[in-house]
């Protein structure tokens, strides 16, 4: 078996499942946000449910509009503020307390083996711990809220094989860019992707949380990376031994493989309006970006944090673009203070802003306007994404975003960084 | 169960960020979020689903957000059915649970017309283009996912399961 049908064998209570096989598996974790959250307490009470199965397996952060943007908004964090306290719900993340849902989920909560759903698309991000990961809509949550299972259709899986060592300035966005570049936005749907090689295996934990991340861009059920020493690391725990239950056996089976040289890699972009759309940065000429985001669960960590800074050093921002910086979380704040990171963004003339998803999903915090354009490193760029379904966006690295925000045109960060 | 109202076709990856912008997803009344319906690419779109139409899409139908308000609105908006060559699973399962019927017909999505008058039979997994006089297969739903329909979606129906117990 591979790893992803080790994980759903032992929550659903079999001893061998395989890729077809609809399993009814226990859930170790189930998260909901700000935007999710209120669908699903509704349905929740609609049901006629008292009490949630667990209340210390549900994981409630607040995350897309913080601080409340709107009466509206704060209209439905006060209903969700109130269920949490009805219930008893042990791990909730209000304003200021954690930041976006799936980086405190991975500092916090997810375990390698676990099964954890999230009413989130890129839930499937904690598959870089080890765990089978995957998202679900918010009245399905509302049935796992009341029984702490979920049915599941064991996926196909697809194995990533990335090889060799990355070139400066480019990073694991370019990788997973590069993937969906050749998968295209449906070439996973209802898949696994299973993420290794020597790429992965030198890569530490925030690079394989931007890889599984995106999974769902090429219509993946989920990513997956296997637990080794970086994870445990990561964990804060001591190394243990390699764990066959924790690892694809040699003869499992896998749909395709696709293999990626990493050392002939180069920075990669996403061209509107599909995340698919994929290019070297050279090849697109002439992207004057009004706005450039650095930030979100997919690349607002300290390590993309660290990468950007480097750029933008002793540098300042192009007089006709504004850069917004929004570290992931609390933790990654903090660090990037630490490190000297947010002076450098500051004395830059970026706008750092507290942890939270930002403009990524069109929300508050950086809205555009009718044909501007936003170089940005989330995650997705489709029409209308980000604000006007006439603006547009461009998916990159935090390396290129931060190389671009100081050219104030799309730039290989190779140019910038030397 | 059959349903049948007039095709509005769609291309391929339509997305639910574009069914339903992030700006709306505050709007706690279904009607309210209905008018905003796939706006970004068609502004008359909920104007013209309100006479009840039949969504034809190409691949990949749903890709992205997890939003249950992309399926919600769909409905509202006065969508009685979704069929397209393929779906993205997170759309997929949350339209049932919400109780919208989608199914995949890549024949019939090749070959209806914008404005034909179409009936699915959900059972059977027959698509009848009225206008065209032609039939095309489409691959039925189970028998348990076909009453989560016919209650309504999810909520109804474990209610009604609740209340049978």
């Amino acid at each position: 078996m591979n790893l992803i049908e080790k994980i759903l064998a032992r929550a659903s209570g079999g001893e061998q499942v395989s890729a077809g096989d609809v399993v009814d598996a226990q859930v170790d974790l189930a998260m909901i946000h700000d935007l999710t959250g209120p669908l699903t307490v509704n349905a929740f009470n609609e049901i006629g449910a008292e009490k949630v199965w667990d209340h210390e397996r549900i994981v409630v952060i607040f995350d897309h509009l913080i601080p409340a943007n709107s009466v509206q908004t704060a209209q439905l964090h006060k209903m969700l503020r109130d269920f949490v306290k009805r219930q008893g719900i042990q791990h909730f993340y209000d304003v200021g307390k954690g930041g976006v849902c799936h980086q405190i989920m991975a500092e916090k909560h997810v375990r390698p083996d676990q099964v954890v759903v999230g009413a989130d698309s890129h839930t499937c991000a904690y598959g870089a711990l080890g765990a089978f990961s995957t998202g679900i809509g918010s009245t399905e949550m509302a049935a796992v809220f009341v029984s702490g299972r979920l049915w599941f259709r064991v996926p196909k899986v697809i194995k990533v094989q990335a090889e060799g060592a990355f070139r400066r300035f480019v990073s694991p966005k370019d990788l997973i860019l590069k993937v969906i570049g050749e998968l295209g936005a449906s070439g996973a749907t209802y898949m696994g992707l299973e993420f290794t090689g020597s790429a992965v295996r030198n890569m530490i934990v925030d690079g394989r949380l931007t890889l599984c991340n995106m999974a769902i861009e090429a219509g993946a059920k989920a990513g997956i990376v296997e637990p080794d020493a970086k994870t445990w690391r990561y964990l804060k725990e001591p190394a243990r031994r390699k764990d066959q239950s924790l690892a694809s056996d040699a003869e499992a089976e896998y749909t395709r493989t696709l293999t990626i040289r990493v050392d002939e890699l180069e920075p990669m972009v996403a061209c509107p309006s599909s995340v698919d759309n994929v290019k070297p940065v050279i090849k697109v000429k002439d992207v004057r970006p009004d706005q450039v985001f650095i930030g979100s669960c997919t690349n607002g960590r300290i390590e993309d944090l660290k990468a950007a800074a480097r750029i933008l050093r002793g540098k300042e921002v192009h007089k006709g673009v504004r850069l917004i910086v929004i570290p992931a979380s609390n933790d990654v704040y903090l660090k990037a203070l630490e490190e000297g990171l947010i002076e450098i963004f500051l004395r830059a003339k970026a706008a750092v802003e507290n942890p939270n998803c930002g403009p990524c999903l069109g929300g508050h915090m950086g809205i555009l306007a009718d044909d501007e354009v936003c170089v940005s490193t989330s995650n997705r760029n489709f029409i209308g994404r980000m604000g006007s379904p006439r603006s547009k966006l461009y998916l990159v690295s935090p390396e290129t975003a931060a190389a671009s925000a100081v050219a104030g045109s799309l730039t290989n960060p190779y140019y910038q960084g030397r | 169960m059959q349903v049948t109202g007039i095709a509005v076709r769609l291309g391929d990856d339509v997305d639910t960020d574009v069914i339903l912008p992030g700006k709306y997803l505050t709007l706690t009344d279904y009607h309210e979020l209905a008018k905003h319906t796939l706006e970004g690419l068609d502004p008359s779109f909920s104007e013209k689903a309100r006479q009840g139409v039949i969504v034809i899409a190409g691949e990949n139908f749903g890709c992205g957000s997890s939003r249950e308000h992309a399926p919600i609105a769909l409905k509202y908006a006065g969508v009685r059915c979704v069929l397209a060559k393929s779906f993205a699973r997170i759309f997929y399962r949350n339209a049932i649970n919400i109780g919208l019927p989608v199914l995949e017909a890549p024949n019939a999505c090749t070959q209806i017309r914008e404005g034909d008058i179409v009936t699915v039979d959900l059972k059977k997994g027959i698509v009848t283009d009225e206008s065209l006089n032609q039939r095309f297969t489409a691959d039925a739903l189970p028998d348990f996912l076909l009453e989560l329909i016919t209650d309504g979606g999810l909520v109804p129906h474990l209610r009604k399961t609740k209340a049978a117990k």
